[in-house]
């Protein structure tokens, strides 16, 4: 039993103390956020901004490697900037094969950055062997057979069978096409979009059969000859001789100066359509030029009608590189400034609303104790402002409708914390000690139950943070923050403030308001209350 | 509000006492009928999932002239042919939803948008989901769920005792089957907000658990010694004891889920509060039920199933039936169980406050 006095008398020391430590260390965040003038980072459901999640094509038992996905991180957010938009984002969530890049930026971009970031951009160039019309039933035979009666094929690997009928019985290919790529070309139809998806990183080694990007033209082309590592530099030009709008200018380096060199020399010697070279990126031809004198001064022009813009994006992505991974769309969302303020002012007050229902049914319940609950919610809510505006400075926190919900949400657990703690006040009470000793021993079982039901809180929002992606994530951090805040607001306010108020005689002799009365505690009165 | 509040001190002292545990039979039964309705619902009708689970395009805007009809005219100029639905939503919205679009077709719907209800470009909000996205986030999801059992389980198990991790497990899936039954069997539109609540109810009624569990074991950390209380008894002893607690802290949730499905639904009309809050709403009252009338029974089925509790509660029923001149009968399970509890509010009305169990742990 000393033991306990000593123990009480200890903690009835400290609260004092305890308050005064919180306070000052509330006072120094709350200047550390002034000095640093900060507010809260909106997240761009609440000022409007795109955001797009790109999951990595991951073929049947592969893997993805972080060091991939790291680098096309770096990749994506160079190509983000060249867009010059502030405060644009571009993170990597998610572990494994689940891995995914979100990009976020603010303002109105629209569908341009989701062009822009998806892009696998991996530029090749390959000779033609075949083109035909985009749609369906088009045969690489159809087309030769008017060509080849024409033209001799010099250095052809096929045996040349120049037929001028049409309605051969053994079809002939022209160089390079075998049997199997004429199928595959025939049953290609451009018209449908799904086929001018590009994004697949094409074998260079391999030939392709592929469409242009309108769909009106599909191609046989062989090996790729110069790829995107051979280009040294690529810029934007409008195209003012030659009337064809804006083009992007590709510089290669040595090795592709001379791998271009090699392959215009040998095109340029061939019949139509052999004779052109096509600009392939991302599996869909964007340009097939035909070439008419050998190339050896190391440029190239890719040109396919493109604005302004088009073309300078084309050219970014071009200079920064290919994505070592190709990626799928996961999920785009376009909220515009209207929207956001409009979800924001509707957050805020959902939020407002809970309190104050919160607050109004704490007092009406709990009385004088309805105080402790105001005085600590509050507190609370000043800790997470503060600490938003603060995580947002420090590791780029920003909230999102969802990271206000779940604010919202932890109102109703960090509420429930005191709940636990004064029921417990309470029960200590009607076994028949005093409200001082109460605070004590009601206070060492409120508290385990207040640990382990918060852990099994943060739990949930520690798993939900690192298996889900977007919101699921944002909702998660709110929710895992604000738990850890009303850990805090439990043991360093609420339990301090209440060792002090049960000295006070409001409290102590069980005044009718004080929450400890014998009518609202349902003991028979003066029996039990001390 | 002093009423509630004075009764919790009758129910603190055993004067006042629910029979819960004895009859847990009943509450076994109530929940398998829902839970059965669920499951028929689940796979006659299964759930009614947004287009984040299946991919599409939705392109809402606000406008004064918010017309179904202009909304349609815009789809007919766009030249997209996929399905499409146009919905008005609240006074002033138009939400357009369409199958999985390229990115070209994505443009012209936007263009046509614009045109036809003459705002910019930039005012439309657009959401697009590939069609492989919902598979992969249902199946974080899935993974979330799996892990965060295991996880919890392992907690209880160390924290409190494993029957306990066991209970309320068991409870936390009930809450799951009945809340996803609940949306299949209404056909509210399951999103990735819904999916938050879902995923959040199980923190929420795992909390409420942890407070009932808690009072549990402090109730029946001595009983085999004291020979006074049976484990149901003194587990519904604790039950009646925790009520308030669990009103209460059930209640105060619920009260800001409840401000955010009233603000989400009646000012936004649709949305991520929406549907992130009445999966709240809904998941927290099944578990504020099952915590009290799950959790705790099936706590008490798995004791009462070891010997040691078997004794003692052949203990305890010789003992009541001694006081009260009855003869002895050894009766089944959830008998003892009934027999007990009518003994034990007698037995407290005689002896007081003083005499709880948990009083003699703690000194």
């Amino acid at each position: 039993m000393s033991a306990n006095i000593s123990k009480s008398i200890k903690s009835q020391a400290k609260p004092g103390r305890t308050l005064a430590i919180l306070a000052l260390v509330l006072v120094a965040f709350s200047a550390l956020a002034f000095i640093q003038n900060d507010k809260v980072k909106l997240g761009l459901d609440l000022r409007g901004g795109t955001s797009v999640t790109l999951q990595p094509r991951v073929a049947k038992g592969g893997s993805v490697s972080s060091a991939a996905i790291s680098q096309a991180v770096a990749i994506i957010r160079q190509r983000v900037n060249s867009l010059g938009v502030a405060e644009s984002q571009v993170t990597a969530q998610g572990t494994g094969n689940n891995q995914q890049i979100v990009i976020s930026v603010p303002g109105d971009t629209g569908t341009r950055i989701v062009d822009l970031v998806g892009q696998t951009a991996e530029l090749r160039f390959r000779q033609v062997y075949a083109v035909g019309a985009g749609s369906a039933k088009t045969t690489a035979t159809a087309t030769v057979q008017t060509t080849t009666v024409t033209v001799p094929k010099p250095g052809s690997k096929a045996t040349p069978k120049p037929t001028p009928t049409p309605s051969a019985a053994v079809p002939t290919f022209p160089t390079g096409v075998t049997a199997a790529l004429d199928k595959q070309f025939g049953a290609l139809d451009c018209t449908k979009a799904a086929n001018r998806q590009g994004g697949n990183i094409d074998n260079p080694t391999a030939s392709l059969v592929s469409c242009n990007r309108d769909g009106t033209a599909k191609y046989i082309l062989g090996p790729a000859e110069v790829v995107g590592t051979d280009v040294s530099s690529a810029s934007s030009n409008l195209d003012q001789t030659n009337g064809n709008g804006w083009m992007v200018l590709l510089n290669f380096n040595g090795s592709g100066t001379k791998k271009f060199g090699n392959l215009t020399t040998r095109v340029v010697k061939l019949a139509s359509p052999q004779n052109q070279v096509a600009v392939v990126l991302d599996g869909l031809v964007y340009t097939a030029p035909q070439i008419n004198s050998a190339i050896t001064a190391g440029n190239a022009q890719i040109t396919g009608n493109f604005t302004q813009t088009q073309s300078s994006d084309l050219a970014n992505v071009l200079k920064y590189g290919a994505l070592p991974l190709s990626f799928d769309r996961g999920n785009v969302q376009q909220v515009s400034p209207t929207l956001g303020s409009n979800q924001l002012h509707d957050g805020l007050l959902a939020g407002l609303l809970g309190l104050i229902l919160v607050v109004l049914y704490s007092v009406s319940y709990y009385r004088g104790l309805g105080i402790v609950s105001v005085g600590s919610l509050s507190i609370a809510g000043g800790i997470t402002y503060l600490l938003f505006i603060l995580l947002g400075k420090w590791i780029g926190f920003s909230l999102s409708l969802a990271g206000i919900a779940g604010a919202i949400v932890s109102i109703g657990i960090t509420a429930d914390s005191f709940i636990v703690y004064f029921e417990r006040l309470r029960d200590e009470v009607r076994d028949g000690r005093s409200l001082r000793t109460a605070v004590d021993t009601g206070w060492t079982r409120a508290r385990r139950t207040i640990i382990v039901a918060d852990s099994v809180s943060l739990i949930a929002s520690a798993l939900l943070y690192f298996f889900a992606v977007g919101d699921v994530r944002g909702f998660a951090f709110t929710l895992g923050l604000t738990t850890i805040v009303d850990l805090l607001v439990v043991f360093f306010f609420t339990k301090p403030l209440v060792s002090i108020l049960s000295k006070m005689h409001f409290y102590s002799s069980g005044h009718p308001l004080s929450g400890f009365s014998a009518k609202s505690l349902g003991v028979e009165t003066g029996k039990d209350v001390a | 509000m002093s009423r509630l509040s004075g009764m919790g001190g009758r129910l603190y002292r055993g004067e006042k006492s629910f029979n819960i545990i004895g009859n847990r039979r009943r509450f076994y039964a109530l929940s398998g009928i829902v839970i059965l309705i669920s499951a028929i619902s689940l796979s006659v009708q299964g759930l009614h999932l947004g287009i984040e689970f299946k991919g599409g395009s939705q392109f809402t805007l606000s406008t004064p002239d918010a017309s179904v009809l202009l909304g349609q005219k815009a789809v007919a100029d766009s030249g997209v042919t996929s399905e499409t639905i146009v919905q008005k939503i609240g006074t002033n919205k138009i939400q357009i939803t369409t199958k999985v679009l390229s990115n070209a077709e994505n443009d012209a719907m936007e263009n046509a948008i614009a045109k036809d209800f003459k705002i910019a470009i930039g005012n439309i909000n657009v959401m697009s989901i590939g069609p492989s996205w919902g598979k992969d986030i249902t199946h974080k999801a899935i993974e979330a769920l799996i892990g965060f059992l295991l996880v919890v389980m392992l907690y209880l198990g160390l924290a409190f005792e494993p029957k306990m991790a066991q209970a309320a497990i068991i409870a936390v899936i009930h809450d799951i089957f009945i809340t996803v039954g609940i949306y299949a069997l209404v056909g509210f539109d399951v999103t990735p907000a819904t999916v938050i609540g879902f995923l959040t109810i199980l923190g929420y009624s795992l909390y409420d658990t942890v407070v009932v569990f808690d009072k549990v074991r402090e109730n029946t950390r001595s009983i085999t010694s004291t020979g006074k209380y049976t484990y149901s008894q003194a587990a519904n002893l604790a039950v009646n004891q925790t009520l308030v607690r669990s009103f209460n802290t059930s209640l105060i949730a619920l009260l800001p889920v409840a401000s955010i499905l009233f603000v989400g639904a009646g000012l936004l009309g649709a949305g991520t509060l929406k549907d992130l809050s009445l999966a709240l709403f809904i998941g927290l009252a099944t578990g504020t039920y099952s915590s009290i009338f799950i959790a705790t029974p099936i706590l008490a089925s798995l004791r009462e199933r070891e010997p040691a509790m078997q004794a003692l509660a052949r203990r305890v029923a010789l003992r009541g039936s001694q006081a009260t001149g009855e003869p002895v009968v050894i009766k089944g399970d959830a008998e003892i169980a009934n027999i007990v509890t009518s003994t034990h509010s007698k037995e407290n009305r005689a002896r007081g406050p003083r005499n709880q169990p948990k009083r003699r742990s703690r000194r």
